[in-house]
Parts: structure tokens; sequence; C-alpha cells
């Protein structure tokens, strides 16, 4: 049934698609979902505390926490858990590990073979899944609120039980390595943006990719794989968030039953570089097959909670907000220079990530001209404010894309489990307090720090062309 | 069966609005605790309501019986460019009024032509509801069509067209439906082509608008944080102007002949994006149910299905490979599709082949069957978790002529389907031997020995 209108969709919404492909390389799922669009967009997107169901957190004896929020609109629960590890922790030549080992937990236990995880619960109606991130990778089943048990029974479980049965094991590398020849490899804006990233970091291992380099993926080992699972794996690096149909305190006591035997381990803290400032702007060039060009840039930013986050979402919302934000309106409609704009504050990470400004030149228009403009824009705040009228829409647009996210149960537990990664998830109350003190100064402050030449590098896709057809 | 759920409390409902309303109903479904209430206004506007109070917002979605269906071959793009324009411009707002209104109060409004209709989707708070119904209203009923926005959207469109052809997916698709359906309506693209958009006048856009734009050629659903008054009082003030007009009946489709078929196109990729399939069934099919099974258990069903088990769990050849129908008010298709290094693709195609004809000869395990119908059943209430699910649904549902009921009616649709029903619907419509077979990939490396 899922696959039912896929094809339409896809047509009718390939142009928003496509503005989001390169971030969609961020997040590596084990299967490709609309919902994971979702989450891309919902960086930015948060829940003001007067209307966030209320959360009840408990931690058990052996660390693991839970995040619990009652809603009963409907007779569905979400539950997932969250592991804190993710292609931060990874070694050079080892990247991709943490997504490998993503893959391998589907792979059975003594108890649950090779794919009967899946399998029992789509026989209850259920989806379930899971991605792999820079800082965690997470799995989470949807289902019938009266159904969830069957999640604390499974992941307690392969959280400590994982056969990985070595044939198994690495015959999943040859389904990993088609995972990024499909989104990666061939789908070139995909691949700037890998380049880009590679290039911006020089030491921090976000320069690395999540789902890992080729070279890396096809050197690693079942053994490797299995250490990694019994370093990170335990009930002291990982949370459990549930939203939905259910009464937190008999479903708490469900998760001691279940989780709360297993051991906690020692989670020794490695050490990860630090990316050092950016001296100079950096720039790369990228030829591939493809129709047009495309140019993406990064500036090194601060992530969330830092005092500027705030300012820099607005920002980023007053540059790319809708058709009347200024950089469609400017380089889209009025100059028809671009096919298509965008920025993005990506502020929901550990570490400091990037502020990105992207687009297509129209066709026959010049990426250079494009590239031009798009620093007239930036330039254009930092001398003088957005207006208050721009300042108050781009605060109404993320106030409301806060309560339209309430809609889902699924979105609710991915807001709580990624400020929760962040330090806590008491952080989303904070949040739009934040957004509201933001002023229009405020912004053209950020524009002005954090838009300088020094910081930035810049990616630009230059097409070939090369084909028959028969 | 149903009719006694025309409950009382709603009778305030039918009396307040009796000069507006030609026809009421209401109806309680049993397993989704939703309330459907259906009418039709007196202008012909088919209208559904669920009253949901759990969040201060208000979903709306329109759907307009305007697609591909109704413009001719050569002015493919018609129906999807109309759309686009609707929020370019009205009698008293301009196109760049439209959005900053919109985005300064955080909703969203937008007009996506898909196969069969056009669908206009507003999500807007509560507090601004009246806005936003005014807004809707404004576009729907006073587009203006103005010549400098027409120029400025073709263009967008063909840029898009453009772009769309570095991927590998949609060049794939775009030849798959072209083979199918050739000029017929579901071998083009909503977007048409860079020639047809250029043929397409605004005369034409404002007839097409003018024809088909009407309350007795649309479906209006309304789910949230909204009382039967207040919902009332908009659509009296906003959508009963609205004129019913003299909408012609659409053409059927004529249905396309099956034929074995392949075509190879060469790109520099990494992989074969591959694409097998030919026509499928309609939505009003009687076999629909059945098929949902079948294909549930060939393709459709993620990690449980017979070509994932295949193709990705044993043979390690794929990360995602999927079958599905998707059903068309006029007819239909029937795809598998598959991503897989360029050297694997004759492998895989041999695979889908196989896997295919072992479902139309051999009758699926009992084992599979409840799976399947487990599955079918049990997912259904998560397409309906949301207030812009629920919202889409009903029209479409309503679309499609699915009954009010359909929410209670399709558990008992798919428990009723038997692995005989499977066999049977496998062999009658799904056909090896005039598959056309779509390869995207750098064709050097890919040699196909298929039969």
């Amino acid at each position: 049934m899922r696959g039912l209108r896929v094809q339409s969709a896809l047509l009718a919404e390939s142009q928003f698609v496509r503005q989001l492909t390169f971030l969609v390389y961020l997040l590596v799922m084990r299967r490709f979902g609309n919902l994971f669009l979702f989450l891309l967009t919902s960086v930015l997107i948060v829940m003001p505390g007067s209307l966030c169901a209320d959360v009840k957190e408990y931690t058990l004896d052996n660390g693991l926490k839970l995040l619990i929020s009652e809603d009963h609109k409907v007779p569905l629960a979400t539950f997932q858990i969250w592991y804190r590890v993710g292609s931060r922790n990874e070694q050079s030549g080892m990247s991709g590990l943490s997504h490998f080992l993503e893959h391998v937990m589907f792979k059975g236990t003594p108890q649950y073979g090779s794919k009967e995880f899946s399998r029992i619960v789509q026989r209850n109606g259920g989806v379930d899944n899971a991605y792999t991130t820079n800082d965690h990778t997470t799995y989470f089943q949807t289902m019938a609120s009266d159904r969830i048990g069957l999640s604390i029974d499974l992941e307690s479980d392969r959280m400590t039980n994982l056969t990985m049965d070595p044939k198994e094991t690495m015959a999943e590398k040859a389904v990993v390595m088609e995972e990024r020849r499909l989104r990666t490899d061939d789908d070139p804006q995909s691949a700037l943006f890998e380049n880009t990233i590679a290039t911006a970091m020089r030491e921090h291992p976000y320069r690395r990719p999540v789902i890992g380099w080729m070279s890396d993926i096809a050197a690693i080992q079942r053994d490797d794989l299995y250490a990694y699972y019994k370093k990170y794996y335990a009930p002291n690096n990982a949370f459990i968030v549930i939203v939905g149909d259910v009464n937190a305190d008999e479903i708490m006591k469900k998760i001691k039953a279940a989780f709360g035997q297993i051991k906690e381990s020692e989670i020794q803290k490695s050490h990860i570089s630090q990316e050092p400032q950016q001296d100079g702007e950096k720039r790369i060039l990228l030829r591939r097959e493809a129709e047009l060009p495309y140019i993406l840039m990064g500036y090194h930013t601060p992530s969330v909670p830092h005092e500027d986050s705030y300012a820099l979402d607005v920002l980023s919302t007053v540059l790319s907000g809708g058709k009347s934000s200024r950089l469609y309106k400017s380089l889209v409609y009025e100059k028809k220079l671009a096919l298509d704009v965008g920025a993005d504050y990506s502020g929901m990470y550990l570490d400091p990530f990037f502020f990105f400004l992207w687009g297509t030149p129209a066709p026959g228009k010049d990426v250079s001209e494009l590239e031009k403009m798009l620093y007239a824009e930036i330039d254009a705040i930092k001398v003088s404010p957005p207006s208050e009228q721009e300042v108050q829409k781009a605060k109404n647009q993320i106030e409301a894309s806060f309560i339209f996210g309430q809609d889902s149960l699924y979105m609710q537990a991915m807001k709580i489990g990624k400020f929760e990664i962040l330090g806590s998830w008491k952080l989303k109350d904070t949040y739009l307090d934040g957004i509201r003190k933001v002023t229009p100064e405020d912004v053209r402050r950020v524009a002005k720090k954090y838009f300088s030449e020094e910081n930035r590098t810049v990616g630009i896709l230059i097409p070939q062309k090369a084909r028959s057809e028969q | 069966m149903k009719s006694e759920r025309i409950t009382n409390h709603k009778k305030v409902f039918l009396l307040f609005l009796i000069s507006l309303f030609t026809g009421y109903l209401s109806l309680l479904t049993d397993a989704h605790g939703l309330d459907i209430r259906r009418s039709v206004l007196s202008n012909g506007l088919t209208m559904l309501y669920v009253e949901r109070h759990n969040l201060p917002i208000v979903m709306v979605s329109l759907l307009v019986k305007a697609s591909l269906l109704d413009e001719p071959p050569d002015k493919a793009g018609l129906a999807n460019l109309t759309a686009e324009l609707l929020t370019e411009g009205t009698g008293k707002r301009k196109a760049t009024n439209i959005s900053e209104e919109i985005e300064f109060i955080g909703a969203s409004l937008g007009a996506t032509t898909s196969e069969d209709y056009t669908l206009i989707s507003l999500s807007v708070l509560k507090k601004d509801v009246e806005r936003g119904f005014e807004i809707l209203s404004d576009v729907v009923l006073n587009p203006t069509f103005p010549d400098e926005e027409i120029r400025r959207n073709k263009e967008l469109i063909k840029g898009s067209l453009k772009q769309s052809e570095e991927e590998p997916s949609f060049v794939a698709s775009k030849a798959f439906r072209n083979a199918v359906y050739g000029d017929l309506s579901y071998g083009r693209l909503t977007r048409g082509s860079v020639e047809t958009i250029d043929r397409i006048t605004r005369e034409e856009i404002v007839r097409f608008h003018s024809d088909l734009y009407r309350p007795n050629n649309a479906v209006l659903s309304v789910v949230g944080d909204l009382t039967e008054d207040e919902l009332s009082a908009l659509i009296k003030k906003f959508l009963s102007p609205w004129q019913r007009g003299n909408v012609i009946k659409r053409a059927s489709v004529e249905r396309p002949q099956n034929k074995k078929r392949t075509f190879l196109i060469d790109r520099e990729l990494t992989q074969a994006n591959i694409i097998v399939g030919h026509t499928g069934i309609n939505r009003g099919n009687p076999d629909y149910y059945a098929v949902s099974v079948m294909n549930y258990i060939l393709g459709g069903g993620g990690f449980s299905s017979r070509l994932m088990q295949t193709v990705r769990d044993e043979m390690g050849l794929a990360y995602d490979i999927h079958s599905f129908f998707a059903p068309y008010k006029e007819g239909g298709l029937f795809e598998v599709g598959v991503q897989t290094k360029n050297e694997s693709a004759s492998t895989v195609i041999n695979e889908i082949y196989t896997q295919v004809n072992r479902i139309r000869k051999d009758k699926v395990s009992e084992q599979e069957l409840d799976d399947a119908k487990a599955y079918l059943t049990g997912s259904f209430p998560r397409k309906l978790d949301t207030n812009r699910k629920i919202a889409d649904f009903l029209v479409t549902t309503e679309f499609y002529d699915l009954g009010l009921d359909y929410v209670d009616k399709y558990p008992q649709y798919i428990r009723a389907v038997t692995a005989d029903d499977v066999l049977r619907v496998a062999g009658k419509y799904l056909d090896t031997l005039d598959m056309v077979t779509v390869v995207v990939g750098k064709q050097s490396k890919i040699s196909l020995d298929n039969q």
C-alpha cells in the first residue's frame, strides 16, 4: 500500500525534494521514506513549552533514561530508542561504522532471527525503521498503542544480544555499498555536498560522511562492528522516547522489567578533534554529468543552544522562509537568475556545523553571477538590519511550525529526542523564548559575524555531458 | 446500514445551514472515532468536515477535478500551470502579496496537480482561520493569470524539467510511463514538456480555470479546531459566492496495449536504475483489495516482501526494491523499481521475472497471506493519525467514490481476500510476457541476457 502513490508524489514534488537533496545526505536511513524529509525540515522546528504535552522523565539504575509524553488523540504510539553514537565517534579509516551497524541491528538475535524484527512489527500493523546521523543512531516503531510492548521486547533484546553472524553481516556490506551509490555517487548535488563538507572541515570528524567513504565500507570487518556495538550499545549510552496513547507509569514498569537487568558499560569518552577557526575561503569544483550547475556555500556556525543560534535561525527564515523571503523574491522572482535558492542554519548538532546557502542558476544563467548576487543579499543584511515586519514574520513562521509539528506523534518524539541529544529535552522550552527575543539588530549582528569570506567554503558543480540513447 | 448514525445533535447544524446545503449526512466510524460530516452546498460543492480540538490548527483540502485528464496532449502541462498560477495574482492581490500575507501568519497555501486532480491545501492556525479562508477563496475564485506571471512560471517549470533530467529515477519513470501510455494522459508528465508548455496561451489558462474550477466539480474537507457554527459562517462568507458551472464530463482514457519492449538509456552512473512493469488497474476496480494483498507479498511489503528478501537480503544486490500498483481514476500502472550496480542489472531483472512468475503460478502460503492482511488492516489507522492526513484522505475518498464508511469497510475488504484471490489477480494483472523494461545506467557495463 505504501508505494501506491509514490510515483505521482515524486513527479509532483520533485522540485521541492530537489531543494532538500543535499540535506538528505546528513541522515542515512535504512530505507527511503517521506518522513526523513520531514526530519530535515524540522531541524529548526521546536515546540513552545505551553503547547507541549508534559514529558515524564525516569532514569533506571543502569542509566537508561525514559522520556514519555502522553498524547491520547489517536490510539497509536511511537517508540524510539536513541543511542548516543554516530559518525562523530568514528575514527579515520572506519567511516560508516555507525551506519553499517545500524543495518546489522536488523540481522537478528538468538531469540528473534534475521529479518524477524521487521516482520513482527509489520504483522502488527506497525512501521519500523532506523537512521544514523553525525551524532546519534535512532531506531523507531509506530503502531497501535496496545502493542507497544513489542517494541520493548524487541529493542531490549537487540540492545545486548545481537548475533552478528559473520556471513550475514558481511553480506549486508553489499547493501550498504548500493545505498552509497544511490545516495551519493549517482547524485551530483549530494556528491557536491559531501565534497564541500570534507573541504570545509579539516580536523573534526564531521568531515567524514555518515554513510562512510566507499573504501572504508569495504574495509570494515565483522569484528570491528562487534567491538563498536559492545562499546556504544548500552543502557547508559541510550534513552527512550515514547509519545502516544500510553500510560506513562505503566509503560515505565514494563520498560524497567525488560531493560532493567541489562548491565551498564563503561563508556570512555574518546577525544574528538575540534575544528579550528578557518582563516580564508576554500573553494572546490566538481565536474559530473548533470543538467545545471549548482552552488553550495557553508559558513562555520555554532550550534544550539549557543546564544547566537536563535538569531541565526531567524536569519535563515528571513532569507529563505518561503516565496516572500529575501532570496526567493530577489533571485528567483525579480531577477530570474535562479531556479531555486535556499538558506539553512543547521544548528541541531553537538558540535559546530554550518549555515548553508545554495542555488541553481536558471537555464542560461551563469553560476558566478548567482554567487555574486547571493553575496549581495547577505551583504545587505550585514549593513542594515531586516525590517521589524520581516523579523516578526520569521518568528511567526517558526512558532506556527512548532504547533503544526504537534500534529504528528512521530514528530513530537523526534523533537524531544533531538534536544535530549544536545543536552536536555528541556532545551525545547527555552528555545522559543530565545526566538521571541531576537531583534532585527541581532540578525544583522550574526550575519556580520559569520558571513565573512574567511569563514566560507564554496562548492560548485559543473555539468559535463556525455551520453547516447538507444 | 449506516443511516442510523445520522445523529441528533447534528440537526442543529443541519438547520443552521439549510439554506446553504442541499444534502447532509453524518457518519461516526467504528474504529477510528472519526465523526465525518458530509454535506453538499446549494452551489454543488461537496464538503466533508471533522471537528477536532486537540490542537489550535485547521487543515483544509480542496480537490478540484482538473488534471492532465482534462488537457489536450499538445497542451500538456496546462492543468499544472493553471494550478501554479492560482497563487500568483488575484483581483485584489499581487503574487508577492499572497505569499507575504500567508507567510506572515505562519500558514501554508499551495496547489499541486497529480494524475487525476488538483489539490489545494491550506494549513492555518485557528486564530488566523478567517484570513486563511479569505485568501483561499480569493485564489480559487478570482485568479487573474497576469501575463508576466505566466511567463515567469513557464520558465520555472521548464527549468525544473531540465533539472529533473539529472535524476536517474525521474528519467526512468518518464520513459516507463511514456512506453506504457504513450501520449495518452497517464503517459505524460503533469508538468508537460518544454514544447507543450510553450504552446499554452493565457486564453487557454483562463478558459481551463473558468470551465473546471467550479464548486460542482470540487470537494472540500476541513479538519481541525472549528465548531460547526464557525465553519458554516466561513463557508457562507467565502465559498457560497462560488458559482456553479457547466462542467463537461471527462473523456475516459483508452486502454493502452501491453507490449514487450526494452529501453536502454545511457548515463554516466554507477548504478542501473531499473523499472519493469506494465499497465495496472484503476482505483474503482473491485479487485483492488486482492491486488493490494498480492502486491504486498510480491514487493509492496517493505522488508517482508519477497523481492526485498531475495534481491536485498539474500543476494545483496540492492538497497531498495519495491513493486507498486498506481491506481488512477481511468487507468493505472504496475511497476517494480530497483537500483543496482550496473554489472548486476541483468541478474536483478531475471529475479524480478522469477518472482512475478512465481506469484502467478503458485498459491501464496497462509502465513504470507495472514501477514499481509494483518499489516494492511493494522496499519490503516496510521493513515489517519494527523489532521493533515485526515483532510487529504477525506477528499480523495470522496473523489474515488469509496463511500463515507470506507474506514470501516476497508478492513472488511482486506480480510475477505483468500489465497485463491491472490493467485487469480496475480494471473490476471501481472504479465511477464509483455513487460516494459527501462534501464538507465552506464550501458557499456550492462548486458541484458533476458528473454
